[in-house]
This record gives C-alpha cells, sequence and structure tokens, in this order.
C-alpha cells in the first residue's frame, strides 16, 4: 500500500457490502473511521506507511452491520460506492458514508495480507 | 617528637584498608631492588620537622628526593640528602629576583611628562601676567570682552587641570621595555606647540613690548584651547581606542597547560603584554610545581626502558644507534601497562584526597561549634560557676585552631599545597573568618579550591619581573597570528593573537500577531 505521488495507486482489495441498520431516526453501519488529508498521519496505529492519509476503519462494534459483512480493524477503505476515499478529507468520508437515501454501501477495503493470500491462492 | 612517629603511622595505615595495602605492598615487591621505601612517597616518608608541624619544606624535600632515582641515571639533579632543602634556596632566590628594585627609571617617565604638563598648564597664566609685571603701564585697558576671555580662561584651566589629574596622574603600573609611542607621541606634540606659542609669544609680544592686550589674551585663550584639544587626542589615543575588541589572546601556561581566552582591542604588543598579565593575576590559578610531576611508579617504569649507557667510543655508533633503538621498542612494548597504573594511581589520588578533605570538613564544622559570639546585651559572666571568658579574635581563632589542626595539615600535605599556607597565615584566615561571621564553608573556601595567583601573593611594592619574549618588535601594533611569549624563571604564557570575526548581522521581522498554532487532527468518527 505504498503511495508515490504521481502514480496510480494499485492495490488488492475486497468487495465488502454493509447492509445499514436503523436505529430510531439514524442509520448505522456499526463502525469508527480515522484519518483524512486534513488530519496526521504519524498518529495512525493500522497504517504501514505512517504519510498515508487513507480512511482507516478504527472500531467495529461487535454485533453490528459491518462485523457481519466481514470488516476488519485497521481496514483502509479505497472507495464507497464509487466514490474514492484515498484523497478525501476526514468529514467528506464520513459524508459519503452516511448518506440517508442510501440503505447499502459497498465499500472495497484493503488490508495487510490480502496480497499475499490472493498470491498463495494462484501458485 | 611524640608528633612525628605518631603521624607517619597513622597515614601508613590509616587512610588504606587493609587489603590494598597488602596489594601494594605485593606489587611494591614486583618492582626493581632499587627501590626504596622512599618511591612509597608521601606515606612512608619520616619526617624530622624540628618545629611547627605545618612548615613542611622537609616533606616537600621527600618528595623531590623520590624523582632522584639516583643510581640509574647519569643525570646529576640538584637534591641530595645532605643538601640545603632545594625548595628554601628556590623559594629565596624567587623571592630575591622577584621584587625589583625600586628604581628611579620606574618614575622617570612620568615625572618627565608631568613636568611637562605642569608648565604647559602655567604658560596661559604667564602669558597674561608677564605684560602686566613688565609694561603694565603702557597697556591699553581693556573693558568687558577681556574679562569675558578671563572667565572663560579660568573655567577652561580648571577642567583641564581636573581632568588631567583624573586621567593621567595615576601611578604607572608598569615599566614597558620599549618606549610607549602614544604617550612619547603626545609628549611631542605638546612640546612644540607648547614651544612654538612661547617663540611666537617670546618674538611678537615680549620683544616689542606689544600694547594691545586684548590680542595677548585671546591669544592666551587659542593656547588653552589647543590644549584642550590635546587632552581630548590624548584620550582618545591611550584610553578609548583600546576599548573596542578587535582581536582574541589565548594565553597559555607553559607547565600546566591552563589557558584563558581574552577579547583586546587594537594595542602594541607590549602594551597587550602588561593587560594580559594583569588578567594573569586574577584569573589564572596559581602554579604550583609539586602538581607537575607524574606519580612515581608511572615515571619510574618508563624511564627505566631508556637506560642508555654511552660507551665511549666512535666505532660502535652503529651499534649504540641500533641498541637505542631495540631500547627504545621494548620501551614501546613495555609501555602499554603504563596508562593502566596511570589510571590507578590517579583515581586512588582522588579517592585519597576526598576522604581527607571529608575528615576536613568535619573537623572544621566540629571546631567552628565551639565558639560563638557574643552578643551585646549578654552580661559577660553568665554565672559564677561557669565563667565565660571574653575573647578576641585573635584568642578565639588559636582555640580552635587546635582541633583541626592535624587533618589541615594532612589535607595541605595531600593536595601540595603546603608551601602556600603556613600555620600563621591559617590562624589568621581563621581570625578573619571568626570576625565577619564567616561559616566553616567560606572559611575552608580558601584551601578546597586553588585561587588565582594574587590571593598568594605577598604585600610587596616591588613588582614582579617578567620578559616579553617575541619575533616582531614589541611596539608594533596586534595582528593576526603573532606570538610573543611572557617569561619568567620557571614558566612562561605563550599567547596566540587572532582577530575576531567579521560579523554580518541579518535581520528577521516576526509579526507578534503571527504566532499561531493548530492541534494536530487526529479525529474518529463513528458512522
Amino acid at each position: 500500500m505504498s503511495f508515490v505521488p504521481g502514480e496510480p495507486v494499485t492495490a488488492v482489495v475486497q468487495r465488502i457490502e454493509i447492509h445499514k441498520l436503523r436505529q430510531g431516526e439514524n442509520l448505522i453501519l456499526g463502525f469508527s473511521i480515522g484519518g483524512g488529508i486534513d488530519q496526521d498521519p504519524g498518529q495512525n496505529p493500522f497504517s504501514e506507511d505512517k504519510t498515508d492519509k487513507g480512511i482507516y476503519v478504527t472500531r467495529v462494534t461487535p454485533g453490528g452491520p459491518a462485523e457481519v459483512a466481514d470488516l476488519r480493524m485497521g481496514d483502509k477503505i479505497m472507495q464507497v460506492n464509487g466514490w474514492d476515499m484515498t484523497m478525501v478529507t476526514h468529514d467528506q468520508a464520513r459524508k459519503r458514508l452516511t448518506k440517508k437515501n442510501e440503505d447499502v454501501v459497498r465499500l472495497l477495503v484493503t488490508r495487510k495480507g490480502l496480497e499475499n493470500a490472493v498470491r498463495n491462492a494462484m501458485m | 617528637m611524640d608528633n612525628e612517629s605518631q603521624y607517619s603511622g597513622y597515614s601508613y595505615k590509616s587512610s588504606h584498608s587493609r587489603s590494598s595495602r597488602k596489594h601494594r605492598d605485593r606489587r611494591d615487591r614486583h618492582r626493581s631492588k632499587s627501590r626504596d621505601s622512599s618511591s612509597r612517597g608521601d606515606k612512608s616518608v619520616t619526617i624530622q620537622a624540628p618545629g611547627e608541624p605545618l612548615l613542611d619544606t622537609e616533606s616537600t624535600r621527600g618528595d623531590e628526593r623520590d624523582d632522584n632515582w639516583g643510581e640509574t641515571t647519569t643525570v646529576v639533579t640538584g637534591t641530595s640528602e645532605h643538601s640545603v632543602s632545594n625548595e628554601d634556596l628556590t623559594r629565596a632566590s624567587k623571592e630575591l629576583e622577584d621584587s625589583s628594585p625600586l628604581e628611579c627609571r620606574r618614575f622617570a617617565g612620568p615625572a618627565l611628562s608631568g613636568a611637562l604638563g605642569l608648565f604647559a598648564l602655567l604658560t596661559p597664566l604667564a602669558f597674561l601676567l608677564l605684560p602686566q609685571l613688565l609694561w603694565r603701564e603702557q597697556l591699553e585697558p581693556c573693558g568687558v570682552p577681556c574679562e569675558g576671555l578671563y572667565v572663560s580662561l579660568a573655567f577652561k584651566l580648571l577642567v583641564l587641570a581636573l581632568s588631567s589629574w583624573a586621567l593621567f596622574l595615576r601611578p604607572p603600573r608598569a615599566t614597558l621595555p620599549r618606549l610607549f609611542v602614544f604617550r612619547g607621541l603626545l609628549m611631542a606634540l605638546l612640546f612644540l606647540f607648547v614651544a612654538s606659542y612661547w617663540l611666537f609669544y617670546g618674538v611678537r609680544v615680549l620683544e616689542p613690548r606689544e600694547r594691545d592686550y586684548r590680542g595677548i589674551v585671546g591669544y592666551a585663550a587659542s593656547l588653552v584651547d589647543a590644549l584642550l584639544f590635546i587632552q581630548y587626542l590624548a584620550l582618545v589615543l591611550l584610553e578609548i581606542r583600546q576599548l573596542q575588541p578587535a582581536f582574541c589572546l589565548k594565553v597559555v601556561r607553559t607547565t600546566d597547560g591552563a589557558s584563558r581566552f581574552y577579547n583586546v582591542g587594537h594595542l602594541s604588543i607590549q602594551r597587550a603584554a602588561v593587560w594580559v598579565l594583569d588578567q594573569y593575576y586574577s584569573d589564572f590559578p596559581v602554579y604550583n610545581p609539586a602538581l607537575l610531576n607524574l606519580p612515581k611508579s608511572i615515571l619510574s617504569k618508563k624511564m627505566s626502558g631508556f637506560k642508555v649507557y654511552s660507551l665511549g667510543e666512535e666505532n660502535s655508533t652503529n651499534n649504540s644507534t641500533g641498541q637505542s633503538r631495540a631500547m627504545i621498542a621494548a620501551a614501546a612494548r613495555r609501555r602499554d601497562n603504563s596508562h593502566n597504573e596511570y589510571y590507578y594511581e590517579e583515581a586512588e589520588m582522588e579517592r585519597r584526597i576526598r576522604k581527607r578533605k571529608a575528615r576536613l570538613v568535619v573537623a572544621v564544622e566540629e571546631a567552628f561549634t565551639h565558639i560563638k559570639r557574643l552578643q551585646e546585651d549578654e552580661p559577660a559572666a553568665s554565672s559564677p560557676k561557669h565563667p565565660r571568658e571574653v575573647m578576641d579574635p585573635r584568642e578565639a581563632a588559636q582555640a580552635i585552631f587546635a582541633p583541626m589542626a592535624r587533618a589541615m595539615q594532612k589535607y595541605l600535605r595531600t593536595t601540595r599545597q603546603q608551601p602556600y599556607h603556613s600555620m600563621e597565615s591559617i590562624i589568621a584566615h581563621l581570625q578573619f573568618c571568626i570576625t565577619h561571621n564567616m561559616t566553616p564553608k567560606a572559611f575552608l573556601e580558601r584551601y578546597l579550591t586553588t585561587g588565582p595567583t594574587l590571593q598568594y601573593q605577598r604585600e610587596n611594592g616591588r613588582g614582579r619581573q617578567w620578559t616579553l619574549v617575541s619575533e616582531e618588535p614589541v611596539t608594533s601594533a596586534l595582528r593576526q597570528g603573532q606570538v610573543f611569549s611572557l617569561r619568567r624563571l620557571d614558566f612562561a604564557l605563550v599567547v596566540t593573537v587572532t582577530t575576531l570575526p567579521f560579523l554580518n548581522l541579518g535581520e528577521e521581522f516576526i509579526d507578534p500577531k503571527s504566532h499561531k498554532f493548530v492541534m494536530r487532527l487526529q479525529s474518529e468518527t463513528s458512522v
């Protein structure tokens, strides 16, 4: 997941589909995000490269829709419903995830070990 | 005497544990047989001090005797066990050479310049008075303008006199080897001025008996103005020019490497030398020759490798060089251990000093608790059973000196300071401290730290003899890279001159409102 400025980013991603749960008035997804281009990347405990300003999953509530959909802590979210998440501010990321008229969000996430798993599977 | 035997026994057993003493004994036995017990230094030297236990010339002689490993060298040292103590001799000769005789030459220069200055001051008065005395009747009377000139003349003369007294009438602090260029220049200028004014006066006023008195007064006033300007010139050249720092002088003492850096302005070499010596007396720690020698164990080991016996044959030169080379190689290989010895010897010396210092501090603190200052309102005799005798500081000092005497003596001997402090001087210092209500720590400050040289000088109006050694004429100005040295009998100060760097000072303006900060963000949002 190393990022070279100006070069396209390539990563092995996993598709995760989360169905939002209705709790009262709100539609919740059941996880927390951290990161963004306006945040301090050095404090991110999950990133390999400490200059990576992407959006990371910091917490997954147990039993929530995200855990059901196999989202794990430490995942980096690359796309939400087709919208790019690698170069967004924290607030923009939050907004993209919490659109009120969407019931389902389809994420592309990447994590450590995915690349190895794919390679092992191919051999 | 009772003191000595007790002392030497005590010192041998006291400051070292049994095991270390045994170890040291073992080490000693390994050394060459020519080493006798005197190589053990101050631990086992037998002191035959006849009188006061603190005048320890004999002990330093003992130390010097240790360096004199007579039978293994062909060098003749000045010390032998039967001579008068070398320390005494050098001290006596040093005293003789220390004080330069009170020569009249020291005051010749200032006296001459003083006479010239006085003459110059009195000249305007003479200019005014001579016509009045000689041809008063023929002078034209002159009214108000003359009186105005009189007043201004009087005040200017007063200012001249006061400033001359303030600036120039000081006892000279040093005799310079060569002419002091600026002062000579100024004296010559002054003399020229005054002489030319007198010449003009003599030819144009005295001869024809000039009758215009106002002109004469104006002439005298112009002389006073000129004198004021010469004094301004003298002030700038002699006092002010060297104030702005331009050079950095590094002063290193040759014997023990004590060094300091000083900033001076534009001076000639001899004036800079005087200035450096002024600072030397108050900045440099006193030169203690006893502290210079490496511990004897190290030196002896190193030196014993260099035993070269000259055989006295011409055709054995090849042999001798080969032999010496072999000696040096063997010594180089053997030298590998001496740093080890040096390290341990140094560590032990330090430990010894610290132990003795601790004993001394405790002894002094205890001694100081024995006396206290008598308050004004306390009755002198508090009770008939315990009459307290009232003592003056001298007696009080003598009373409390006894318990601390031994600890003090041992400490001074360990730090090789005993030539500088006689018993009399210690008691005098104690009396001084008691009088001024000093604490024991303040009393000990003088002995625990080596003070500047000035602290140990005796009151002496005779002065000190220094020799300025320089490759360039001593009246030339300081320049980058010059080196000169100030030599005395047994050590020298080497002074190196470097210019201070030119400073390029830039400017950066910071708006006080521009100091703004943001927190480093690290938010976590749950979705």
